[in-house]
């Protein structure tokens, strides 16, 4: 053994594995598209390393001012965007029910008919002019986030003979390891359309469910201007640190 | 060492990125163009690497080019360092947003050869790129590597591979093309189905 004393040294933050039963299976018949791009073949399990620990880290001075209204970022000079204007605000925490500072969230959705901006999209609902339908930000040092948009409408998709999507926003969130990447997608509550749904459906945990159900938050809402949901998220949280003996001076 | 904390919340549970995740992703590749001065995880300015392209497709079960999918990079600099410079600034920050090529049905991914990141126990990793693949039809983001067929020597030893059944070792090694040059192919499922990993 060396003599020289060591040093211990944070090397990162170690996930426990994720609890895949609070997930959608990967293959899902009713969802029709998940049939051929399911991985048939167990995932591997592997040491998390630096690899996996850390993340690309975002700064504020990449956002423009209007970033976060989906209402005003695409619309032209003096107009916005149509449909019923909301806030969406929340707070992203890990699982150890910390907040998570500085996580980038981007989201995306269809405009207030259920026709999203796309070459691809083919439903007979009309573009809106002054809707892009995109917006990001950063939490802040407790976590929290908001935005403002208008209520995305529901739309039809070809799937079964007559699935409808019920209203929801897209969420893509980035904390601060490759470990805790996450993509999902935020409902509104009292949707009727959201147990109908095969995509909601590939979720087998009602609970899971619920929680991925924004609340109507009447507190926070603008009067005469925009009603208010909630909506918090988890990430994944270290419950462990990874710490290395290293020699001194190095 | 570690030192334990115990969960209070729950995950919130993945949900598919659907078709149009290019819209909240690349907008500007989906000709949005009016909101992001530019999409994130492009124009990387690496100080030092060799600057390397990868290739290939994406595959589905059934033989089909996924062509809706956005694929997501990170790795170390060329000295096996994860602690990067910010995104958009104009150092190397390690992360890299790729969509596939809407008229080639391909996607392209240039870069610099990362170093060797330890593994936990201290021995260096081989170089490795970390890859994270959404898509409609995808219900959970799927997590895997690109290793190179050059580092024959350090894949030899490399703790993560060495997790993996030697037959399906090669569905993570890209294949040297030429000189900076490699191609690997994704396949979500089906024959030389990719080694996907719980990380
Ligand atoms: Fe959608």
């Amino acid at each position: 053994m060396s003599e020289t004393k060591g040093k211990e040294i944070k090397t990162g933050d170690v996930f426990a594995p994720r609890d895949r039963e609070m997930h959608p299976k990967p293959y899902f018949p009713a969802y029709k598209s998940s049939i051929y791009r399911s991985p048939k073949k167990k995932l591997i399990m592997i040491p998390q390393s630096a690899s996996e620990l850390s993340g690309p880290v975002f700064g504020h001075d990449m956002f423009g001012n209007l970033d976060n209204d989906m209402i005003h970022n695409f619309a032209r000079a003096g107009k916005s965007a149509i449909g019923e204007r909301i806030i969406v605000h929340g707070k992203v925490y890990d699982e150890l029910g910390r907040g998570v500072p500085k996580c980038l969230i981007e989201v995306w959705q269809a405009n207030a008919g259920g026709r999203y901006r796309h070459v691809n999209e083919k439903y007979i609902a009309p573009l809106d002019p002054d809707f892009g339908g995109c917006a990001r930000m950063l939490t802040d040092n407790e976590g929290h986030y908001q935005f403002t948009t208008i209520r995305p409408g529901p739309y039809p998709w070809p799937n079964g003979p007559n699935d409808w999507r019920p209203a929801h926003i897209h969420f893509s969130l980035f904390g601060h390891s490759f470990a805790q990447r996450l993509i999902t997608q935020m409902y509104f509550e009292g949707d009727p359309l959201i147990p109908l749904c095969p995509i909601v459906k590939t979720i087998n945990d009602n609970k899971a469910v619920q929680r991925l159900v924004s609340k109507l938050d009447m507190d926070s809402a603008k009067p005469m201007d925009s009603l208010a949901y909630r909506f918090d998220i988890v990430l994944r949280g270290a419950n462990s640190t990874l710490f290395e003996n290293r020699l001194e001076g190095n | 060492m570690t030192k334990k904390l115990s969960k209070k919340l729950i995950e919130s549970a993945s949900q598919t990125a659907g078709p149009y995740v290019h819209i909240g992703l690349t907008p500007n590749f989906t000709g949005i163009r009016k909101v992001y001065k530019e999409d994130l995880g492009k124009n990387l300015k690496p100080a030092s690497g060799d600057v390397i392209t990868i290739s290939g497709f994406v595959h589905d079960g059934a033989g089909a080019l996924v062509r809706d999918c956005l694929l997501e990079f990170t790795q170390a600099d060329d000295n096996g360092k994860t602690r990067l410079a910010k995104v958009g600034s104009n150092g190397f920050s390690g992360f890299n947003r790729v969509p596939i090529d809407l008229k080639k049905g391909s996607y392209k991914l240039e870069t610099i050869k990362p170093g060797r990141v330890k593994a936990p126990d201290g021995s260096p990793q081989a170089p490795h790129i970390t890859v994270w693949i959404v898509a409609r039809g995808v219900n959970i983001g799927l997590h895997t590597r690109i290793y190179f067929d050059d580092e024959m020597e350090a894949n030899k030893v490399d703790p993560v591979l060495d997790l993996v059944p030697k037959a399906r070792r090669s569905t993570l090694i890209a294949k040297s093309t030429g000189k900076n040059k490699y191609q690997l192919d994704f396949r979500l499922q089906g024959e030389n189905e990719t080694v996907f990993f719980d990380v």
